[in-house]
């Protein structure tokens, strides 16, 4: 496989990073911190940059508005939270005060997915892409792995004009991506060709469909594989090719299935070239407390459930 | 920046005519927002004619004060006092709420309206907004004036004191608050529909200085708001009685007026209404 894990990493700390690296490149970025500022990757910036960090408490809502303040008058605000809050409480200031007044502001959406863990469902964010994804002018980062999370990162200050959402995780997961590839928002990346069907993944989602893809090559089938890195604006064309070139498409996100990369895929698919798909992630429901590599299990975000589908998909033939 | 007026007759006059192109205009529209955006005629008067550090041929100047209206539904205030202080053509107030136009129901910055300084309408946002610019301002050293103009049912937004609480943690006083304080709101009085008092206590105790003023006297706006711009090391809130549907005693007080547009039959009289009251 051309991709190797080099250890486990959680993608917050590359949120953490690629917002360090931005503070020492631009001095027009501001952060705001809503009291949790280590566990969503806001404190390298914080202790590098004090006089940059405001801290502005428990208080979401509140946050955004400041941040389309500071937009107004020429800053380039971070605010990072656990998604469900970053994106949920705050949906409403989002879409009126960023959106609405086209500001290019920075989102953080921390603790994306079950893979949180033992903290339950009510901070496992996976509705945040289906509500977001609904606004017009914001564009939405969902990188691979932490290495990428710190090219999203930067990407959002640099390639972006608008709001930007960026996803990431705590739970520590393989870090395979190779920093030299670019990253370029709208742009999704072909990780490996394939001819029989097309995994398309987002998060850490992609690592566990460059596994599946082994796992096909075993029984005979080439998968192509497609890291969506970007959520909005979709790349239609990489999808029109898959859709024109492969039998099928599984989408695997971790995420409500309803609302996220698979309808946005599916979108895509059902007006140019209908092919069957697939889709994985969550299905309806909330998530519960576990270890995150229990939790992947439980609700069938893994590899093996991509080969099933795959099978499954195939047979449509 | 176009000379200060100070004289409270000129000043007086300059709201008169603001109040009738607000009627005109929602008239013309057919809908609209008429009785607060009269109730703040004097005000704005006093803000775009006296108080403000701006420029109508430099909208995006920036030093220039900041006036964010958090009650989008007031637009025809706001646009009839821009188009007055010379940011775009009176004519254009007809457009109001049509398609197409640069005047959109509630506030639309990509609609190009040159002096909007916020796109808004969704109560309990702008005063956030205000402390972002009021952040901005203090990491940037900028002395201008950060103004927010507040509907009191608004107040019932709980955003609104998380704003409020953020402000003074963070000793904002280049922010200067204005609650239109008319007692009434859609349903009906603001202690009926939701007590919001005691306000002056509320605000005090997020640790804003509070005055109050009458908000049709000329001179008790800008001696208030003058004295608020003296206040160190906190912001400041401004609340200011007003009359919905001031200038219009017919419709004063009347809160079934909030959203509900003149007819064309009504117009004449109403005009005529407040031509008399200004006499007086």
């Amino acid at each position: 496989m051309k991709y190797n894990n080099r250890g486990n990493k959680a993608t917050k700390d590359g949120f953490s990073e690629g917002l360090v690296e931005l503070g020492r490149k631009y001095d027009d970025i501001i952060s705001l911190g809503a009291d949790i500022t280590s566990s969503v990757g806001m404190d390298g910036f914080a202790n590098s940059f004090p006089h940059r960090f405001l801290s502005m408490g428990i208080a979401e809502q509140n946050c955004i508005g400041v941040a389309a303040g500071l937009a107004l008058s020429g800053k380039v605000p971070v605010f990072s939270t656990y998604g469900v809050f970053a994106a949920l409480r705050t949906t409403d200031q989002i879409r009126i005060s960023l959106c609405y007044n086209k500001l290019h502001a920075i989102i953080g959406g921390a603790h994306a997915g079950v893979s949180v863990g033992p903290d339950g469902a009510t901070h496992q964010a996976l509705e945040d892409i289906a509500v977001l994804r609904s606004l017009p002018n914001i564009t939405i980062l969902s990188p691979a792995d932490a290495t990428q999370t710190v090219q999203a990162t930067i990407a959002a200050y640099e390639q972006c004009e608008g709001p930007v959402y960026v996803r990431f995780g705590r739970a520590e997961v393989p870090d395979f991506m190779l920093s030299d590839i670019d990253f370029k928002v709208g742009k999704a990346q072909l990780l490996k060709e394939g001819s029989d069907l097309t995994i398309i993944a987002t998060g850490h989602m992609v690592w566990e469909a460059l596994l599946a893809s082994e796992l096909l090559l075993d029984i005979g089938i080439t998968a192509r594989v497609i890291n969506m890195h970007t959520i909005k604006p979709i790349d239609i064309d990489t999808i029109i090719n898959a859709a024109k070139e492969t039998k099928g498409i599984i989408t695997a996100e971790e995420h409500q299935i309803m609302g996220g990369l698979g309808s946005a895929v599916a979108e895509v698919v059902v007006k140019t070239n209908p092919i069957p798909m697939e889709m994985i992630g969550m299905k309806d429901q909330f998530g519960e407390s576990g270890q995150p590599d229990e939790l992947m299990y439980k609700y069938g975000l893994n590899a093996n459930e991509i080969v099933k589908k795959a099978k499954k998909l195939l047979q449509y033939e | 920046m176009k000379k200060r007026i100070a004289d409270i007759l000129d000043l007086q006059r300059i709201s008169t005519e603001i109040r009738k192109d607000i009627i005109i205009s929602i008239c013309e529209a057919g809908s609209g927002h008429t009785g607060g955006s009269l109730g703040l005629a004097d005000i704005f008067t006093c803000l775009y004619f006296n108080l403000l550090n701006h420029d109508c041929n430099k909208p995006h100047w920036e030093s220039r004060d900041r006036l964010i209206l958090s009650i989008g539904h007031v637009a025809p205030v706001l646009y009839t006092t821009l188009a007055h202080a010379g940011y775009f053509p009176k004519e254009e107030l007809l457009t109001l709420r049509k398609l197409g136009s640069r005047l959109q129901g509630h506030p639309g910055r990509d609609h190009g309206l040159p002096g909007l300084e916020l796109s808004a309408g969704s109560l309990g946002q702008g005063l956030s907004v205000a402390v972002g610019m009021a952040l901005a301002s203090k990491i940037d050293k900028r002395e201008n004036t950060i103004f927010c103009i507040m509907g009191d049912g608004e107040l019932q937004e709980g955003s609104v004191w998380e704003a409020a609480m953020s402000s003074s943690h963070h000793k904002l006083d280049n922010l200067i608050a204005i609650v239109d304080r008319n007692m009434l709101q859609i349903d009906g009085s603001t202690s009926e529909v939701m007590e919001i008092e005691p306000l002056s206590d509320k605000w005090s105790s997020f640790g804003w200085e509070v005055f109050h003023c009458d908000g049709h006297n000329h001179g008790d706006i800008i001696h208030t708001i003058t004295k608020a711009k003296g206040i160190t090391n906190k912001p400041s809130v401004v609340i200011a009685l007003t009359t919905m549907g001031k200038g219009i005693p017919s419709i004063e007080n009347n809160h079934s007026w909030h959203g509900k547009a003149p007819t064309k039959k009504q117009l004449p009289d109403f005009i005529d209404q407040i031509n008399r009251s200004y006499e007086i």
